[in-house]
């Protein structure tokens, strides 16, 4: 991979995507107690601009900087920083951009990290632009997936909130590149948004959409779950009358085969019945944990000056 | 259209934009930034009989010689307007509308969530596609109604 920064999931080819997941399975067998880490980055100093809450995405990258050897900088909550004052976007990042040499953005407007990473020449990791997109989850999803299902050959179904959950609008696009059989499954008002469907024809993805999970649920390797994501609605009312929609159960996995494995990039509110936790099916919290070594990959192939 | 039937009469040196769709004239000059303020002479026929359009409006601009770029734009709302540049009351160079590969600074981003839409120095900027443009920012894409979302002055 020669990116200068990850800002879309349609960056990346079936070749980068393969590169990063090989090099996170180097480094996880490494932080597994299993020899030294293939690559550091002392005195390497990243920066986390999140305007946006974050436990995950934050912790990981902050974790995974650390673990290379390197730091990081938090320019802290918006309200602590200069944005509070009406700082612009485009000149904090101008400004961080000289603190450090990597630049991690959580922002609520879609295209923020588009246009960051065209005022800095540090490379900037999109880490969610509203209801855009969210790469670095996609790739610590489809190392996941490659672990517990394998990536060749895959039926996926993706349910939830599919027109602004920014996971599976990366997700959906790199899967494209692996031929996967894809399977939306949402409330018609939460359909994938009209840009990931023409990216997926335009791929020649097999794609079906569905309102009924159990339509499908009996042919997927993987069920990938995911929030409402109740803070872009426009309004509570709309949100209302979605929540609740899909509730995954024991009751529901009845239907299911034995070895299908249950995703969830997290925090999950009620999607998933804490019953489902202790099972075979469960994947998210092993989900999360990969999010260390799959971004200590990421940020190895950016800061790397690597052809 | 034989000259007796010219509704406006021939311009000395200048631009003719024939075959704009019928009404589309306004976002056509709103779109080159033709407001009437440099003091030349603009002409506007809207809703002419075509045989091959049905209607359609016929736009001249005097001592204006449109660029390709400009043609090009216009076909974001124009895909089939010819452009005849006018020297001495002669078509010295006729010029077809192309589709360019993106367009930068011409449209609003219709996602009120978008970047552009924030306070931030960025212009919009929409890659074109067969059948419509798409945000170079947040993706959105927008197949119908373009000239409503002209953003120019």
């Amino acid at each position: 991979m020669r990116q200068d920064h990850l800002v879309a999931a349609g960056q990346l080819s079936r070749a980068d995507v393969e590169r990063v997941l090989d090099r996170a399975a180097e480094f996880d067998a490494a932080l597994d107690g299993g020899g030294p880490l293939p690559a550091r980055y002392p005195e390497t100093v990243l920066a986390l601009c999140f305007y946006e809450p974050s436990t995950r995405t934050k912790m990981s990258f902050e974790t995974a900087m650390k673990r290379l050897g390197g730091d990081v900088v938090d320019m802290g909550g918006v309200d602590a920083s200069s944005v509070k004052k009406g700082e612009s976007l485009a000149d904090t990042v101008r400004v961080v951009e000289g603190y450090a040499d990597g630049l991690v953005l959580r922002h609520p407007r879609e295209g923020a990290a588009r246009m960051a990473s065209e005022f800095v020449d540090v490379p900037v990791v999109n880490a969610g632009d509203g209801a855009g997109q969210h790469p670095s989850q996609t790739l610590l999803d489809l190392y996941s997936i490659r672990e517990a299902a394998g990536l060749d050959d895959l039926t996926i179904g993706i349910i939830g909130d599919l027109k602004y959950g920014r996971t599976v609008h990366s997700l959906a696009t790199a899967l494209t590149e692996f031929d996967a059989h894809m399977h939306f499954v949402s409330p018609e008002s939460l359909r994938l948004p009209r840009s990931v469907r023409f990216d997926l024809h335009e791929a020649g993805a097999q794609v079906r959409e569905h309102t009924e999970l159990d339509e499908v649920l009996p042919e997927l390797d993987v069920l990938y779950v995911t929030r409402i994501q109740r803070e872009r609605f426009p309004d509570e009312d709309e949100y209302r009358k979605v929540a609740g929609e899909f509730q995954i159960d024991a009751e529901t996995l009845e239907a299911a085969r034995d070895d299908l494995t249950v995703m969830h990039p997290l925090p999950r509110v009620d999607e998933i019945d804490p019953e489902i936790d202790g099972t075979d099916h469960a994947n998210y919290f092993e989900q999360a944990h990969n999010g260390v070594p799959v971004r200590m990959a990421l940020l190895d192939l950016l800061l790397s000056n690597d052809e | 259209m034989s000259d007796h039937e010219l509704r406006v009469s021939k311009i000395r040196d200048g631009t003719v934009l024939d075959h704009l769709p019928g009404g589309s004239s306004l976002h056509v000059l709103a779109l080159l930034g033709i407001d009437g303020s440099e003091g030349t002479g603009v002409s506007v026929a809207m809703n002419v009989p075509s045989d091959r359009m049905g209607a359609k409006d016929v736009v001249k601009v005097e001592e204006r010689e449109l660029s390709q770029a400009e043609v090009d734009v216009l076909s974001l709302i124009a895909p089939r307007a010819t452009v005849n540049i006018v020297e001495e009351y002669e078509v010295r160079e006729k010029k077809r509308v192309e589709r360019p590969e993106s367009v930068t600074g011409v449209l609003a981003c219709p996602n009120s969530n978008c970047i552009t839409n924030d306070e931030e120095p960025v212009e919009t900027r929409f890659d074109v596609l067969d059948d419509g443009v798409r945000c170079d920012y947040c993706e959105t894409i927008i197949r119908e109604g373009i000239a409503d979302h002209l953003d120019v002055s």
